[in-house]
């Protein structure tokens, strides 16, 4: 069964990693693994380095010390182009200055898919097409970006991601601009799709439930390198949530094994 | 996928470019109908019309395609590279060093072809000097680029003063008239031929990575884009692109800031389709404009830039207009 090579074989490690950024240590020693099929939820306070773990997955950024696989090979060793196959993030913030429309800006997601000189082929369309559909935005097609909503915009980094067909998908607050419906529906449709095509997401928020609802696995940053690692459950207990945040956070089980967190 | 309308875009630039050398080559101080100008170029027997033509209008026709042509391309690239819809092919600097340079020249006496090699050695320091200011550590963001080029700018704008001011009366007269863009003088080789051809071989092959970089630097690295390679390659085109244009006719404005966004207006916003369009749409508005400078107040020139000025401007503001019309939709 493929699922056993893959949890033999996680598809997002990581051995030893310690990362620090201005004099400010935001992990020691830190040792993951993700196996396909899972997600992983980071959580901390702002400033506890979040995004910059997340970057660092993305070897946009070099660790101090220690190392990362992807599919069990190392991050360093991958090929450009072939990483952007394997591995894709939505970021914060998009870039609307230059004017292009909701379907061109969707197709860039295949640009590592595409060979040099190569033009989209019409599967290369029917999948930015699909995305677009599945996050709900396919009347926007043929809209300019500069006149979209936050939302829409979240929406359409959304369908760029899906169209990019990575196998990790790394997540920088994924809940930003949407409201509460969508984002339960858009980290769905994610889950969903990870779990159908052993794929495996990380996601950087400071929403607790929202990582309490989607993650299996759980990385709380406590800041000066501190961190809990563990099961969802293990993890995300309110003594723990309470001093990474700094301000009493209280637990409250709305149904059988599952928790929401606010603070008191 | 290559849309029916991005073929017929092309199509009727192509079109455009065509006419637009017949308008070239038929206008001047001895009037020639198209008819005339096609059966001249043909005649077997040479003649005074044909000699015009082939030792005048045709070469300065050509230059002035391949000076419009580069200028808009240079736009294009200038304006990802910075990620500013505003930016020129002359915001760095780059029309600034070659513009002191070529004053120089013509305050030392020099004329002519010398005028053109100090334009582009002008042009070569001020790439160098820019480019290696902006890039001292590892930070090359496109804000560190663009401050860097623009105090460049407005030092280099200082000496220009200077010269202008402590020089005598008659080569200030050439001085403006190098300053404001002219073609009179212009002549192209097949040196700047090739540039051109080269430089639209590199970025047709990085079109699609210029779709992608438009997205962010960083979008960009995570969909594949060696960014630092490419934000380097787009430099030195650009910046190549645009000394070569400046050493040919001085700095003829507008051409590299309006072509792109016509275009971009027009629906061209997939680099591999705008960056050709940009040759042709350059190249065409130059060798109309420059067709205008010299007959509209025959039978004196003006320089062309003032006339690329007086049609960019309208047309800039009025694009202007339509976008912030769109923004309301």
């Amino acid at each position: 069964m493929s699922n056993d090579s893959t949890n033999t074989n996680p598809l997002l490690q990581t051995r030893a990693l310690s990362l620090s950024i201005a004099e400010r240590k935001i992990c020691t020693e830190l040792s993951l693994q993700l196996p396909a099929g899972q997600c992983l939820g980071i959580l901390g306070q702002n400033g506890t380095g979040k995004t910059t773990l997340l970057h660092t997955m993305m070897r946009l950024r070099q660790p101090d010390a220690g190392e990362i696989l992807l599919c069990a090979k190392p991050l360093a060793a991958w090929e450009q182009k072939a990483l952007a196959q394997q591995l894709g993030i939505l970021f914060q913030n998009t870039n609307d200055i230059m004017p292009a429309t909701v379907l061109e800006t969707t197709l860039i997601g295949r640009h590592p898919h595409l060979a040099d000189w190569q033009w989209e082929k019409k599967a290369d369309l029917a999948l930015a097409q699909q995305a677009l559909s599945e996050v709900g935005i396919a009347e926007l097609a043929n809209r300019d970006i500069s006149t979209l909503s936050g939302g829409e915009r979240q929406r359409l980094a959304i369908a760029t991601l899906l169209t990019q067909e990575p196998r990790l998908f790394l997540l920088d607050e994924p809940g930003n601009h949407l409201d509460i419906a969508f984002q339960i529906q858009s980290l769905n449709l994610l889950r969903n799709h990870i779990e159908k095509r052993q794929c495996a997401l990380v996601m950087a928020t400071h929403d607790i439930n929202l990582a309490a609802r989607n993650c299996e696995q759980i990385l709380l940053l406590y800041g000066e390198g501190e961190y809990e690692l563990g099961k969802c459950g293990d993890v995300l207990t309110a003594q723990n949530l309470s001093r990474a945040f700094d301000c009493e956070i209280r637990e409250f089980e709305i149904e059988k094994g599952r928790s929401v967190f606010f603070p008191a | 996928m290559i849309q029916r309308r991005h073929i017929v875009l092309l199509l009727i630039l192509l079109a455009l470019t065509l006419v637009s050398f017949l308008i070239s080559f038929s206008s001047g101080s001895a009037s020639l109908g198209f008819v005339e100008v096609i059966t001249q170029l043909l005649s077997p027997e040479p003649g005074l019309e044909q000699q015009i033509l082939y030792e005048l209008r045709i070469p300065r026709s050509i230059a002035a395609f391949v000076t419009g042509a580069m200028l808009a391309m240079s736009g294009v690239i200038m304006q990802v590279l910075l990620r500013n819809p505003l930016a020129d092919p002359y915001i760095l600097g780059i029309s600034g060093g070659s513009a002191v340079a070529a004053l120089s020249a013509i305050l030392l006496g020099f004329s002519g072809l010398w005028i053109s090699n100090a334009a582009f050695i002008g042009a070569l320091i001020s790439i160098f000097i820019v480019f290696g200011l902006a890039q001292s550590g590892r930070n090359w963001t496109a804000t560190r680029l663009l401050l860097t080029g623009v105090v460049m700018s407005a030092g280099w704008g200082a000496i220009i003063n200077v010269l202008l001011t402590t020089s005598t009366n008659n080569s200030v007269y050439s001085m403006l008239f190098w300053l404001m863009g002219d073609l009179s003088q212009s002549r192209t080789g097949v040196l700047n031929a090739s540039f051109l051809g080269i430089g639209l071989l590199i970025l047709m092959y990085y079109s699609r990575a210029l779709n992608v970089l438009s997205r962010g630097d960083m979008q960009a690295a995570a969909l594949g884009v060696n960014v630092s390679r490419l934000r380097l390659v787009l430099y030195l085109i650009s910046s190549v692109l645009t000394a070569c244009a400046v050493s040919i006719a001085g700095t003829i404005g507008f051409v590299g800031l309006v072509i792109p966004h016509m275009l971009r207006l027009l629906g061209a916003r997939d680099h591999r389709l705008l960056i050709p369009s940009a040759l042709l749409l350059g190249g065409s508005f130059l060798m109309i404009a420059d067709s205008i400078a010299r007959t509209i107040v025959a039978p004196t020139q003006l320089p062309v830039g003032v006339v690329t000025a007086i049609i960019g401007v309208p047309v800039f503001l009025l694009i202007l207009r339509n976008s912030s019309n769109q923004l309301r939709d």
